[in-house]
């Protein structure tokens, strides 16, 4: 159990992370009773990506980050880590780093012994596990608070703890279960630029669950959406933003407005759709053919609202001025709530047009998760 | 002063109460705090003061009377000899059920037929235990059916009697405070410490036992205390004239059949004043061992 | 919370819960052993009696005044309960809602009747009743009890008062509710579960209760506990079916209270000390 660390003896002057190659999920499934919280989950996470998992409650995404970090056994699948098999290991035998939603922090134990728990588990000498730990907290600024107890500090240096905690064992994973999602607004702004920093600094690679889709396009190299057990989709921040695979993630990355439709007509690319009674064009995501259902995705800033011209019918229910423009809610003709952005104001109840900009209006098959 | 000074002069009185949290609704600890007062305190001082008037004698003569005849001071030893070993049993089995039941999810069932002793109370579990644990009982019956002895053991009106008791009416009690304070450690801390390399050995002595020791010394002085004060069975269960005269067997004769008042407070003094002892031994050797904040962070 | 696959934790687990076993079986046999024996023409030295009857009840009635019994036990924990709810609610409403100098002592003074066992404090209590002329009486019963039982509501009720948010009352008041109202139309439709529930456990403890009985009782008001542990003491004289059918009848009188208040309750809370479970 004493053994010591995997790098070289002679000390490194920053934590950087051991090589651990890449991190492959097969097939991962787990099931509670009858509840398939992951169903058939494959990644590969690369060397050094910062990759984020993305989805509502209820996704798996915390379910995923527990099967890897061993907490939770496997009820089907494999996860391998540089081509080795490590779902049979146990959490203690993996390595990895994790910080908790809660932060977890022991206690009884003060920061420094916070911090130093993993090394002192692993039998590391007083002299460098205290080397480390200076470095640790060096790291997230927390120099000064060496001796305190966690109870006595606040919620955002808590948690620059849990992660020194985690990155002083020099992990070659670091796992992050929704870290900011306890702290106020403009604390979750500050510790996601360090976050990022850490993980450039050390060279680790970064596995981050959350459900906030800003926090994950800002932070991530490639997010990974999840919708009840699935992987939704997964790219790079870009492609999600501008190209996402279905409705849901659509939603789920802005596309506020949905709408059902048929398909008057259709080419390779794009197709015409009859939505809350109005004709409109838009970017076929998925192979359309005219006469299906259809749904029809618009982000609320690329649906103008004009009290004359063409588009949607409908009704005023509020608005509301953000600065740039405004930004309001309107009931279609067919009922459907509709978000959209204007130039002007409009007092309640008065009828508009809603104009989508055909480039920005993403249309998929009906039925599609 | 003129009226309207008066008044002003009330008004910032009552604020000032106000501002120093008395005022209306304070007053409603009155009655309760009253009543406490009335039948708990004054009865414990005026038990206090009457053991030192004895019938005869200086103001010491009880406590001298019963240290010196070794009928008496024996029941401290008796008690102790009960209460000490039944205390450590019941603890030390609490321990580990309470660590293995805080991960089942149906836990009610168990906690519900445990509860069964504390509420049905020592006479009943006495009784029953006469009829259990009898020569012709079935708890010797079975020993005998699986040949582990061939005649039957004594377990009633002896000392076993009434430690088998105490186990019965004690472990629930000890086992559910130990539940409920290893239940209040966040899972979370736990899972923290197997991430960063601690096998289940050392969870338990690192993270475990530093922040149960506190609740376990209050899981402890409090069974203790109620093992302690052992009455009902000592007597129908045990030889109260023997090996199980407990101290409150002690306290009870003098007051009641001997009428002595003052040596029945006295002996009560004494009784609190072991328990006491004792508690006060066990805190202070657990702020010995364990030092620092055990209490939980907002995690 | 992680669970260990090896063998060495599968034999604990399996140790574990045998000595569980062991320990609920025994339970089970002594509680067991009490009520066959009520039913039992006579049972000496076999398995199970030689016979069954129900004629035991019928001559433990008779014999030890159950009936009357009966009655007194309920009628002092009923007064229990009420005088304990009054003094009770109102303390930890006052403990709940503020802060004042020596509030903590205030607590301790609480706390104290149920840290203390009750035969250490019951003498010296049981001679001052006797001494002003309230021994072997029902208000000397009563009074006795009150003890463990104030404090322990107060305990009770504290949490479920802090649950409230005191807003709530500000809100009443701003919308013209005066004290009354404001007990009566608020405070106590939101309290009901919690007062419920610490007044069944209350009843449930002062049923149990034997010592602090046991002193001050007379023959007319001894409780259900207390009358069986004389006759259990003085077993020689009457049959032992009888004095078990007697137990018998105890234990239904508890136990129909516990189930009850098993409903609003979680059986770690009937014990001294509540813990709110969050």
């Amino acid at each position: 159990m004493t053994d010591a660390p995997a790098l070289a003896t002679a000390s490194p002057p920053i934590l950087d992370a051991q090589p651990g190659g890449q991190l492959e999920l097969r097939g991962v499934s787990r099931s509670f009773g009858t509840y398939n919280a992951l169903d058939g989950i494959d990644l590969t996470v690369e060397r050094g990506e910062f990759v984020a998992l993305l989805g509502p409650s209820g996704c798996g995404k915390s379910t995923a980050l527990n099967c890897i970090a061993g907490l939770l056994a496997l009820s089907a699948g494999e996860i391998r880590l540089g081509g080795k098999r490590i779902d049979q290991l146990q959490p203690e035998e993996r390595g990895f780093g994790m910080v908790f939603q809660s932060y977890a922090l022991f206690p009884h134990l003060t920061v420094r012994k916070n911090v130093g728990f993993g090394l002192a588990m692993q039998g590391m000498p007083r002299t460098e596990a205290d080397r480390r730990i200076k470095e640790a907290l060096a790291m997230v600024h927390l120099e000064e608070q060496g001796d305190k107890l966690p109870g006595q500090l606040s919620g955002g240096q808590q948690q620059r703890v849990a992660i020194a905690r985690a990155i002083v064992i020099r992990p070659p994973l670091v796992l992050m279960d929704e870290p900011l999602s306890n702290l106020d607004a403009k604390l979750r702004l500050e510790m996601r630029a360090e976050i990022r920093s850490i993980h450039d600094a050390i060279g680790s690679t970064t596995i981050y669950v959350t459900h906030d889709q800003d926090e994950a396009l800002s932070l991530a190299d490639r997010v990974v959406v999840m919708n009840t057990g699935h992987i939704s989709q997964a790219g790079t921040p870009e492609e999600l933003y501008e190209r996402p695979a279905n409705s849901a993630v659509a939603e789920f990355m802005g596309f506020r407005n949905r709408m059902a439709g048929r398909v008057l007509s259709a080419d390779a690319q794009r197709a015409v759709v009859e939505a809350c009674g109005a004709r409109l064009e838009g970017i076929a995501r998925q192979p359309l053919v005219a006469g299906e259902l259809a749904e029809v995705n618009i982000r609320p800033e690329d649906l103008l609202a004009s009290s004359d011209g063409q588009g949607i019918g409908a009704e005023v229910v509020s608005i509301e001025y953000r600065g740039r423009a405004f930004f309001g809610v309107a009931k279609a003709d067919d009922g459907t709530r509709l978000f959209f952005r204007s130039e002007q104001s409009f007092s309640r109840g008065a009828r508009v047009a809603l104009a989508p900009a055909a480039d920005r209006t993403l249309l998929f098959k009906a039925g599609t998760p | 002063m003129t009226d309207v000074a008066a008044a002003r002069s009330d008004r910032s009185v009552g604020k000032r109460l106000a501002a120093r949290g008395f005022d209306g609704t304070t007053l409603l600890v009155l009655p309760g705090l009253v009543a406490i007062i009335a039948l708990f305190i004054y009865p414990f001082l005026f038990g206090l003061y009457d053991s030192l008037r004895p019938k005869a004698g200086e103001w010491y003569a009880n406590y001298a009377a019963f240290f010196s005849d070794p009928f008496q001071r024996d029941t401290i030893w008796a008690t102790l000899l009960l209460a000490l070993p039944a205390t450590i049993v019941n603890l030390a089995f609490a321990v580990p059920i309470a660590f293995r039941v805080r991960l089942m999810r149906r836990q009610k069932l168990l906690t519900t037929i445990l509860v069964l002793p504390i509420t049905l109370g020592t006479v009943l579990v006495a009784d029953g235990l006469l009829n259990f644990l009898g020569p012709r009982g079935w708890f010797n019956r079975v020993l005998m059916l699986i040949d582990v002895i061939h005649t039957p053991l004594r377990l009633t009106n002896n000392y076993w009697g009434v430690f088998a008791s105490l186990v019965i009416t004690g472990f629930p009690f000890a086992f559910l405070l130990t539940l409920s304070y290893v239940s209040g450690i966040d899972p979370a801390i736990e899972q923290a410490a197997a991430t960063l390399g601690a096998r289940a050995r050392q969870r338990f002595t690192h993270i475990f036992m530093p922040l149960l020791v506190p609740g376990l010394a209050v899981t402890f002085c409090l069974s203790f205390v109620q093992a302690f004060a052992v009455f009902p069975s000592a007597i129908l269960l045990g030889a109260p004239a023997g090996p199980t005269r407990v101290i409150s067997i002690a306290a009870y004769h003098a007051a009641f059949e001997l009428y002595d008042h003052s040596l029945g407070a006295a002996i009560a003094m004494i009784m609190a004043a072991v328990q006491l002892i004792v508690v006060v031994a066990v805190l202070g050797a657990r702020a010995l061992f364990y030092r620092g904040s055990a209490s939980g962070t907002k995690g | 919370m992680i669970r260990d696959q090896g063998i060495g934790s599968r034999l604990w687990r399996f140790a574990i819960w045998a000595i569980v076993g062991l320990f609920v079986l025994n339970l089970v046999g002594v509680i067991a052993s009490v009520i066959v024996d009520s039913f039992a023409t006579r049972w000496l030295g076999t398995w199970l009696p030689a016979g069954w009857t129900v004629s035991w009840y019928a001559d433990a009635w008779s014999q030890f005044q159950l009936g009357d019994v009966v009655q007194v036990t309920f009628e002092i924990a009923f007064c229990v309960v009420v005088i304990s709810a009054l003094l009770g609610v109102t303390t930890a409403y006052a403990l709940a809602r503020r802060d004042f100098a020596g509030k903590r002592l205030v607590i301790l003074i609480f706390l104290l009747p149920l840290l203390v066992p009750p035969l250490t404090y019951g003498i010296p209590l049981a001679t001052l009743l006797y001494q002003i002329g309230l021994g072997s009486t029902f208000w000397g019963v009563v009074l006795v009890n009150l003890v463990p039982s104030v404090p322990f509501v107060v305990l009770v009720m504290i949490p479920f008062i802090e649950q409230i948010d005191p807003r709530i009352e500000a809100a009443a008041r701003v919308f013209g509710a005066r004290t009354p109202s404001l007990f009566g139309r608020i405070l106590l439709p939101l309290l009901i579960p919690g007062i419920l529930s610490a007044l069944l456990l209350v009843l449930v403890r002062t049923l149990a209760m034997f010592e602090l009985t046991f002193l001050v009782s007379g023959p007319s008001t001894q409780t259900l506990v207390v009358a069986l542990y004389y006759s259990v003491f003085a077993s020689g004289v009457r049959a032992a079916q009888s004095i078990d059918a007697m137990a018998v009848v105890y234990m239904v009188t508890t136990l129909i209270w516990l189930v009850l208040a098993l409903q609003f309750v979680s059986p770690t809370q009937i014990v001294a000390r509540a813990r709110p479970q969050n």
